[in-house]
Formats: structure tokens, C-alpha cells, sequence
């Protein structure tokens, strides 16, 4: 058997239940290829001993007969998990040397069904960015190239070791977190298939804080199917997150039924952007033609208050992040500033914070520390939180007039090369989440379906919204899109 | 709103992050270049909004005040860059 890796999800199921292949053997195929592509900088930490013991152990309970879904499935997990005994860095110097003591409930719930966990997977620090090039371990490559050129892209970020990770067949899929657009514009700059469920859906417990009220994890896949079987299995209702849903988790793969006849679709003309690139434009009107094609109705919508979602964005997230972040201080776990004779315990926090968190994190608490601080909490933060208020209204009067899902693209743009945005004002690299980062703010379902290639050969996805705790039929519409844009290119292999 | 440099120099403390005095005004430049963008806040007229601030419209669950958790200090600390004879060490705090 050859390239194993390139499996999905749900043939590496049918195919280990019929016996035709062992999880041991996909497992190692997938070790193969990571450790031929360490020029793609994806994997931050390598657990293949963990690997082979799971895989060993998946395989036997396959044998049995009852084994879930995800039984034997080797998985790539994202930095930002806790995993019980392996590095979990959030891709930051101040969590250097951190070995949790303890699992995330996401990945011990996937453990639990017998996934196979390959290793972590490099981010943006923190989760802060949108090209994986804040990560202290060093940008992520992506495995896509231009037509004829061999400069270096990003895969996007915050999770572009996942998306690397997936679309070059280093893991069959992989976790992502989403608290702006973080699993969505990676997602589409690499042509993969990435979920941000609605807020509650997935226990953020063991998952390192970044925005607590906007954060979700979700899975990252090479196909609307497998976004279905893998979603659920992160799904849980959790007594360790105080926010976590207690609303039942459905079947998502049995919606998958490709029948979206008479489902409202809604188009907001607030998201056709000045001077956004012809190519966005006509795959989104591509997109809403199959759906057309497909059965639904298509109809233009008005979330009016769309063009302010990015600056509340970025005043409650680097609010939240400040909050969280205070955590890290040099005592408990991680990095701490060696010091001065005569320096007292200020100096530490403040040595330790300067040496371990990069220089957008930085940024980001300062902002954060700024807008919550006295005097300004009105005018920044609780301005911000009421503007919030507005955006989740907007879709509220939408879905109240049977819309079902709003089709949007995901990213303003194809994918850029790694350093090109570095001298760029950071607001221009904030421009990247202007699709995404409303339904963070909302609190809805999205995903990312690759859709089409740009002019350039590199790939270009459209992101569908779903109402509150209906993924289920946000995924049919996606998995009807899927198949009607027949999306199907892969990156040439480089490394 | 612009920032000036003390109010850098401000800010840098209360998120206890240590700024070299020849990097503050170049970090007053990006802060003020942040907050000028979240100025477009100001058109929205919130008269009357209530804040958010849950996503899911639900009251947080609550439980006994009683311990469910711990026992573990050897765990807790086994992280921690100077631990002591069952305690997180740090420099000296009060003279």
C-alpha cells in the first residue's frame, strides 16, 4: 500500500472496518510523509511513539467489531491543545518547557474513540495572526505554489500547521481553533474543508485562551464528509466549560444528503467589498449558482452593521487576550526572565512577559490592557460589546426571514507569500478575517469549502453560515456546494 | 485618540511588559494607528443596546460550593520554573 496519507476520513473507516488496511499501516505512512516534509515547518512536535501504541491499539478494537468512527484515524492536533505529557506551546516562548499534566476534553474525547494522535501542529502564537508568521517556532509553509513560481506562501493562519498539515497529506485531518477566522481563511488558502461550530459546541477546556467568548475548535478536513464525522466527535457537553451546550449532538454525516431543494440562501451585499480581486467575486457568484442549480433559493440579504465587525473584533479580542494572558507571569509554568541583583518580583512579570510573548502578542495585551483600563472601558470596550449586540441582531433578522445559510467567500483574496505583509500596517493584515470574523462575534456555525483556483493556480474557498446549533444542515449545504464545485487540485509535491 | 509616549509607557506596565524607553515611541505610533481604527465605532448609534456579552442566551449553571477536584500539588507544581518544598517560589515580594 502507498500513500495511505491521502486517505479521507471516511474511506480509511469503511476501508479499516472491511479489514482491507490497518491503522498501523496508515499510521506509518502518514510518519513517512511528515518526515519528508519538515521543509513545510508543520509539525512543531513529532509523537510517533504515541502514534504506534494507538495505532496498535486502534487495531485491535477494530477487530472487535464496535469500533466509532474516528477509531484508528491519525490526526494532527494544533498547538493551542493541552495533550497530557507532550509540549503544548501555543507556539510561544513563554510556555517553553510546558508539558500539561493533564488532556484537553477534545482530544481526550477523540482519544477515547481511538484516534491516533501524530503530533502538534505549529500556529500562530497565541492563535494571533493570519500567516502562521508570529509563531515562535517559525512560519508554517504552505504546500501550494503559484503557477510557475517557487516563492514561499503562507497557509494562512491562525492554524496553518493544520492546514499544511492536511493538504499535504501529513495526517488524514486535523484540530483547528477559530476565534476571528483562524480555521476558515487557512481552511480555504490551502483548499481544505475547515468548521468553526457554534459557540458551546465544543468544550474549550484544555484548549489555551486566547478571546474566551469568541474562541471554538473545530475540525480541519479533506472533505465536507469528514468535517461531518469528525465534528461530532469533538462535540460534547462538558462540566469543566461553564459555556459548553447541553443541546444534543445529531448525526452530522447522515444530513449529508446533497438535497438542499427549497433552502433559503442568503447573499449579503454588505460582504462585495471596494476593490475586492474579480476572481472573489465570480466564485461567489459560481457559488450561488450551484446552489441555484441545486434546488435552493437564492436571495440578496443586508447585515448592516458587517463593516464594523472587524474593529469591535479588535477591541474585545485583545480585551479578552489581555485577561487571559495575565496568566503568564514567570511562576507557574513556562519561561521565566532570569534577573538582576536587586530586581524584585515586578521586574519579573514584566522581564518574563518581554522575552516570552512576541511582538504582535504583545501588542495585542497592551491594546487589550489599554481598552479595559479606567477611563476608556466605556468608550472602547462596552462600545464594543453593545456594536456586538448589533452584528448578532443583523443575522437574527436574517434567519427570522428563512434564510437558512448565508453564502459568502471565506477570504478576501488567494493565499500571499510568506514576508510580504511584514513591513504592511498590522490593520492590513487584520483586513484578512473580514468574512470570517462577524460569525465569531455572532457566535454562529461557518465553514470554508474550497470552490475554485485563483489566476495563479492556488486555491479559493466560499464560506457558508449556518443558523445557532444547526451545522447539520449548514454541512448538506456545503456538501452540495462540494459536489457541484468539484474542487479536486492538490498541491505538487515540492518538498 | 493618539497615544503619547507616557501613556505607552503606561500602558506597557499595566499589561507588565517591560518596553525599552527608546522602543516606547514607536510602540505610541502602533497603538494610536490600532485605536484609530476602532474609532469607526463611534458612528454606530448604541442608544439603548444592551451589551453583549454571552453568545448563547443561558444563565451559567451553577453547583455546590464543595471541593471536586485536587490532592495533586506535585502535578501543579511540576511546571513551575522554581518550586520549593511544596510551593511556587518567586523573588521576595514585601521587605
Amino acid at each position: 500500500m502507498t500513500e495511505l496519507s491521502k486517505l479521507t476520513i471516511a474511506d480509511a473507516r469503511d476501508s479499516l472496518r472491511k479489514g482491507d488496511v490497518t491503522s498501523a499501516e496508515i499510521t506509518e505512512d502518514c510518519i513517512k510523509a511528515i518526515d519528508a516534509a519538515d521543509a513545510l515547518n508543520a509539525y512543531a512536535t513529532k509523537t510517533f511513539d504515541i502514534a504506534h501504541d494507538r495505532a496498535k491499539a486502534a487495531d485491535v478494537r477494530i477487530k472487535t467489531g464496535d469500533a466509532p468512527d474516528m477509531c484508528g484515524i491519525p490526526l494532527g492536533i494544533k498547538d493551542l491543545f493541552c495533550t497530557k505529557g507532550v509540549a503544548s506551546q501555543a507556539a510561544s516562548n513563554i510556555l517553553k518547557g510546558f508539558r500539561p499534566e493533564y488532556e484537553s476534553t477534545i482530544t481526550q474525547g477523540l482519544w477515547d474513540q481511538g484516534a491516533v494522535m501524530l503530533g502538534k501542529l505549529n500556529m500562530d502564537e497565541f492563535a494571533m495572526g493570519s500567516s502562521n508568521e508570529t509563531s515562535a517556532y517559525g512560519p508554517v509553509v504552505s504546500p501550494w505554489r503559484q503557477q510557475g513560481s517557487n516563492m514561499d506562501l503562507t497557509p494562512g493562519g491562525s492554524s496553518g500547521g493544520s492546514a499544511a498539515a492536511v493538504s499535504g497529506d501529513l495526517c488524514l485531518a486535523a484540530t483547528g481553533t477559530d476565534t476571528g477566522g483562524s480555521i476558515r481563511q487557512p481552511a480555504a488558502f490551502t483548499g481544505i474543508v475547515g468548521v468553526k461550530p457554534t459557540y458551546g459546541r465544543c468544550s474549550r477546556w484544555g484548549v489555551i485562551a486566547f478571546a474566551s467568548s469568541l474562541d471554538q475548535a473545530g475540525p480541519m478536513t479533506k472533505t465536507v464528509r469528514d468535517s461531518a464525522i469528525m465534528l461530532e466527535a469533538m462535540c460534547s457537553h462538558d462540566e469543566k466549560d461553564s459555556t459548553s451546550s447541553s443541546v444534543p449532538v445529531p448525526n452530522f454525516e447522515a444530513a449529508l444528503t446533497g438535497d438542499v431543494r427549497g433552502k433559503m440562501i442568503g447573499i449579503p451585499k454588505e460582504y462585495r467589498l471596494e476593490g475586492m480581486p474579480d476572481e472573489i467575486e465570480t466564485l461567489w457568484r459560481d457559488g450561488a449558482e450551484m446552489l441555484r442549480d441545486a434546488g435552493a433559493e437564492i436571495v440578496d440579504v443586508s447585515l448592516p452593521h458587517t463593516k464594523y465587525a472587524l474593529p469591535a473584533y479588535y477591541v474585545i479580542a485583545p480585551a479578552e487576550a489581555s485577561s487571559n494572558l495575565a496568566r503568564y507571569d514567570g511562576v507557574r509554568y513556562g519561561h521565566r526572565a532570569k534577573l538582576e541583583k536587586g530586581d524584585g518580583i515586578t521586574q519579573m512579570y514584566e522581564r518574563t512577559r518581554a522575552q516570552g510573548f512576541g511582538h504582535e502578542v504583545q501588542r495585542r495585551v497592551m491594546i487589550g490592557a489599554y481598552v479595559l483600563s479606567a477611563g476608556f472601558y466605556d468608550a472602547y470596550y462596552r462600545r464594543a460589546q453593545r456594536v456586538r449586540t448589533l452584528i448578532k441582531q443583523d443575522f437574527e433578522t436574517v434567519f427570522a426571514a428563512g434564510v437558512d445559510s448565508i453564502l459568502t467567500p471565506a477570504t478576501p483574496s488567494a493565499a500571499f507569500g510568506l514576508g510580504e505583509m511584514v513591513d504592511m500596517d498590522p490593520i492590513k493584515m487584520y483586513l484578512n478575517d473580514v468574512f470570517t470574523v462577524t460569525v465569531n462575534l455572532a457566535g454562529l456555525p461557518g465553514v470554508a469549502v474550497p470552490a475554485g483556483l485563483s489566476k495563479d493556480g492556488l486555491p479559493l474557498g466560499l464560506q457558508l453560515i449556518g443558523r445557532p446549533w444547526e451545522e447539520a444542515d449548514m454541512l448538506n449545504s456545503a456538501y452540495a456546494l462540494e459536489r457541484a464545485a468539484g474542487f479536486v487540485s492538490k498541491p505538487a509535491k515540492w518538498w | 485618540m493618539s497615544i503619547d509616549k507616557d501613556t505607552a509607557r503606561r500602558v506597557a506596565h499595566l499589561a507588565r511588559i517591560e518596553v525599552a524607553e527608546q522602543d516606547l515611541e514607536a510602540l505610541a505610533g502602533e497603538l494610536s494607528d490600532i485605536l484609530g481604527f476602532m474609532e469607526q465605532l463611534n458612528e454606530v448609534d448604541v442608544d439603548g443596546v444592551e451589551p453583549m456579552t454571552s453568545v448563547t442566551p443561558m444563565d451559567l449553571k451553577k453547583r455546590q460550593d464543595i471541593v471536586t477536584d485536587g490532592g495533586y500539588a506535585e502535578k501543579i507544581l511540576s511546571n513551575a520554573p522554581d518550586a520549593r518544598e511544596g510551593f511556587f517560589a518567586v523573588p521576595k515580594v514585601v521587605e
